[in-house]
């Protein structure tokens, strides 16, 4: 998993019919500093983020998970919202 | 999923039978400003998307879970057609 910014939010009205009722935003990765570090992408949402929050996401199939049984097509998911994040080293 | 437009259309007529009947369209990938970035790629279309439009384009394993993707050999699908992106401070 990666920890990102929600930076927006995508809106698509024609799409793969498993895709209805699925939240779609955009992410940007964040580095160690909490600084922009790569690129951009979509991810679907599963715990209610917005924009502005910090999450975690994974990336493959596995972010179809969270929508089992159905088989939704996506390859990045947001799995859970970051409340704090420090690093003791 | 990348933010991509799709930029041409790719013609093959030997193919694995499992693509056959599916559209296939060049894509380039694209950062929420519309800036292209990255590389060009060969997606399997499932929406009807047309040269010009901005897509979303799912990779990986996850492309075959796209509607009558089962079993195909694709690591990349066209999913959703972007109306609009909304970006914090916009």
């Amino acid at each position: 998993m990666q920890v990102a910014r929600v930076v927006g939010d995508v809106v698509i009205t024609r799409k793969d019919p498993a895709l209805h009722g699925v939240t779609l935003l955009i992410l940007q990765p964040l580095g160690r500093d909490r600084e922009p570090a790569g690129r951009t992408l979509v991810a679907a949402d599963s715990v209610g983020a917005g924009v502005g929050e910090t999450v975690f996401f994974v990336r493959g199939r596995e972010a179809s998970f969270p929508f089992l049984p159905a088989e939704v097509p996506v390859d990045a998911g947001i799995v859970g919202i970051v409340d704090r994040w420090d690093f003791d080293e | 999923m990348l933010l991509a437009r799709v930029v041409g259309t790719v013609v093959a007529t030997r193919k694995d039978q499992r693509l056959e009947s599916h559209k296939l369209l060049v894509v380039r990938g694209m950062d929420p400003t519309g800036k292209p970035e990255g590389n060009y790629l060969v997606a399997l279309d499932t929406v009807d998307a047309g040269v010009g439009e901005t897509v979303l384009v799912v990779s990986g394993s996850s492309a075959r879970m796209a509607s009558g993707m089962k079993d195909t050999p694709v690591d990349a699908a066209i999913v959703g057609i972007i109306d609009q992106i909304e970006m914090a401070g916009d």
